[in-house]
């Protein structure tokens, strides 16, 4: 033991302004860049500046690439809005996956069985509230049990992904075309039945502006209504929550019914609008992704719309040249891992000061 | 007709990856430590040995030496996961940022970079082989016990697997035992239940909570191991060890935190998982998606039953998945 004051001593930032804390995220994001453009460079033998021209080709480089970026973007950005209030009151929604898989299949099982004898025009929006009741349902019954009886709701939700997933694996295999195939391919490819027209001739207009219209929707929801304020309430404290006159339980269950709900729309969105088919890995790790989303945004939906692009960008670009150079396109997930610790990391000099000794100077901010 | 026999040997195989990574994950847990990139810390394990039996049999050219062919993948295994867990530490624990926040980044990070380098080691060390299939070094791992054979189906039960899983075995009952009968136990389950007292009574807090997530992200990593090696083959598919870190972080809650109950548990999971091959379905192949839901519905089930039943000596420890910081007090 010795009595020697430590020599990093640590203390926590009592607020920290929205400049620095930028300031400081933007620092972690260039030191994340930097070491993946090594990473990058160790694969594939490139210089890094032409690594990153090739990124920004793969994500901005066409106007078709910049329409497959803004809808990833979307999908992206309506996941995690959706997670977000869910999260707030602290209840860990780990089921975006198995959310957005159940509104995609109840979708799909509509244009499949009754595409033929409804008009398009009924057709769609009952698609729409099938598919936010079906997501509501599967984000619901794991509130009911955190509710009442305090379940682990993590892993409940996280089992509920795979109960999802296998419950399209099932019906994969029964709507498959042709025969053991193993796929269902486009459904309704000469009716178009239950296909969401083109907005302005734009295949993925609609989705964005839809999802444009949930950003405000969700900001407004969180910021100035009652439910928002009271979800606020519970995440910070149930007991003061319950001395305030707050239904704790009520407020659970309503809250994943719309995180649910929202995700479900995101499956209605994918089978409707873009993809037109139902794969088990529809989803695509976005219902894990959100959380990443919301959490770096710290709850703020303008500043999930930065985190989903620079997110989006990442694998689009990492995609690109794992294209170009043969490498397997997994290549992405590494990129954005790396991206997500320094993030995450960053978070430390925003929420602490660091003390040297001798000094009462702040330390470097060594991100 | 049923084989009883076959089915229980290979519920026991199916097991060992849940079982070490239920065993890491555990001693992880009872120190305060909610890490949910186990499942990540799994495919970087997996794709560490596979990495380093790679290399050792293109250099070895043919003559393999049995010990260093087990030595190389495992010390490469135990790295990878090592590091994991170090990252997992520090961010989680020097830099107090959310466990479950992390976690979920590591997952992402260590599945992409287990199918990478699944998908490209061929082409980034420039051999001329068409996939990854170690037989040779499998063949290492998954020799079995001599007389096994000879012995019928008690043999097949309890003789037949590699000896990996039996040290996953003993991994989980030694773990048990230190956990609660040593002193070392003692100050871990201390420090998961309130870091505050502990760190008043003298404990190291942050390295006994560095040590234990270290050492149970190595055990885990095994399980990654064990599954290319001998269950596997040796053969890497990407995505082919799916979610058995999902289902080992399950395994915890299912045991009430408890090793030694997971060794048993973890064969019913197995079970669960490979029921579907074993029920007659005839040509309706759809059916068989079906049961393979039972694992998690199981699960479903137990999550709501501990919940409902509320035992106090069957809650999780109580400072799990929070930060410590002195000053906060």
């Amino acid at each position: 033991m010795n009595n020697k004051e430590p020599l990093i001593h640590i203390t926590r930032r009592a607020d920290i302004g929205w400049k620095k804390a930028w300031v400081i995220r933007g620092a972690a994001i260039i030191t994340a860049l930097i070491i993946s453009a090594i990473a990058v460079t160790l694969a594939t033998g490139l210089d890094p500046f032409s690594v990153y021209g090739k990124m920004f080709e793969g994500a901005f480089g066409s106007p078709r690439k910049m329409w497959i970026l803004g809808k990833e973007i979307a999908f992206l950005l309506c996941v995690s809005l959706a997670l977000t209030p869910a999260f707030k009151m602290k209840f860990w929604n780990l089921g975006g996956e198995g959310q957005i898989l159940i509104g995609a299949l109840v979708t799909s099982a509509i244009m499949i069985y009754v595409g033929e004898s409804l008009p398009n025009g009924a057709l769609i929006p009952l698609m729409f509230i099938a598919a936010a009741g079906a997501g509501a349902i599967w984000a619901g019954i794991p509130a009911f049990f955190k509710a009442k009886w305090n379940t682990n709701e993590t892993l409940f939700t996280l089992m509920m992904n795979y109960v999802a997933i296998q419950l399209v694996a099932y019906y994969i295999i029964i709507w498959e075309v042709p025969k053991g195939s193993g796929k269902v391919g486009i459904i309704n490819q000469d009716s178009l039945a239950g296909w969401m027209p083109d907005l302005a001739g734009q295949k993925y207009l609609f989705v964005i502006l839809l999802v444009a219209l949930m950003t405000i929707g969700i900001h407004v929801y969180l910021k100035y209504s009652k439910h928002g304020y009271e979800l606020t309430v519970v995440g910070e404290s149930r007991n003061t929550a319950r001395y305030v006159g707050i239904k704790v339980d009520s407020v659970i269950i309503r809250t994943l019914l719309l995180s649910g709900g929202m995700c479900g729309i995101v499956g209605w969105m994918m089978v409707s609008s873009t993809d037109h088919t139902i794969t088990t890995t529809l989803a695509g790790g976005r219902g894990f992704m959100g959380i990443m989303v919301s959490w770096l945004a710290q709850f703020n939906p303008v500043a999930m719309i930065f985190a989903s692009l620079l997110l989006v960008f990442m694998q689009r670009g990492a995609a690109e040249i794992s294209t170009a150079f043969q490498l397997n396109q997994s290549f992405g997930d590494i990129i954005t891992g790396i991206i997500l610790f320094f993030l995450i990391g960053s978070e430390f000099f925003i929420n602490y000061r660091i003390h040297m000794r001798h000094k009462e100077k702040e330390g470097t901010e060594n991100v | 007709m049923f084989d009883i026999a076959t089915f229980l040997s290979r519920a026991v195989v199916q097991s060992i990856p849940l079982l070490l990574g239920c065993t890491g994950e555990t001693i992880s847990e009872k120190s305060g430590s909610l890490n949910l990139g186990i499942p990540g810390v799994m495919y970087v394990g997996g794709i560490s040995g596979v990495i380093g039996a790679f290399l050792y049999e293109q250099s070895s050219g043919g003559n393999m030496n049995p010990v260093l062919a087990i030595l190389i993948p495992m010390l490469a295994c135990l790295i990878g996961s090592l590091l994991m867990g170090l990252l997992f530490s520090f961010l989680t624990i020097t830099l107090r940022v959310n466990q479950n926040v992390t976690g979920l980044a590591m997952t992402t990070f260590g599945v992409g970079f287990g199918n990478f380098f699944g998908g490209s080691l061929i082409k980034l060390t420039g051999s001329d082989v068409p996939s990854i299939a170690l037989s040779k070094t499998s063949h290492y791992f998954s020799k079995h016990l001599p007389f096994a054979d000879d012995l019928g189906w008690v043999g097949k039960i309890f003789f037949s697997y590699g000896f990996l899983a039996y040290a996953a075995i003993a991994i989980a009952v030694i773990t048990a035992f230190i956990l609660k009968r040593t002193r070392t136990g003692l100050q871990i389950r201390a420090i998961g239940e309130s870091p505050a007292t502990a760190d008043a009574a003298g404990i190291n807090i942050t390295k006994y909570k560095y040590l234990c997530v270290c050492i149970g992200c190595m055990i885990a990593g095994l399980g990654g191991l064990y599954y290319v090696m001998d269950y596997a083959s040796g053969v890497w598919s990407n995505d082919a060890f799916g979610d058995r870190g999902w289902l080992a972080i399950a395994l915890v809650i299912f045991t009430i935190w408890r090793p030694n109950i997971a060794i048993f548990a973890s064969i019913l999971f197995g079970g669960l998982y490979i029921l579907y091959l074993f029920v007659p379905t005839g040509s309706n192949l759809a059916v068989k998606e079906l049961y393979k839901m039972l694992p998690y519905i199981v699960t479903i089930i137990v999550l709501i039953i501990t919940g409902m039943r509320n035992k106090r000596e069957n809650q999780p420890p109580e400072s799990l998945g929070l930060p410590y910081f002195r000053e906060e007090r």
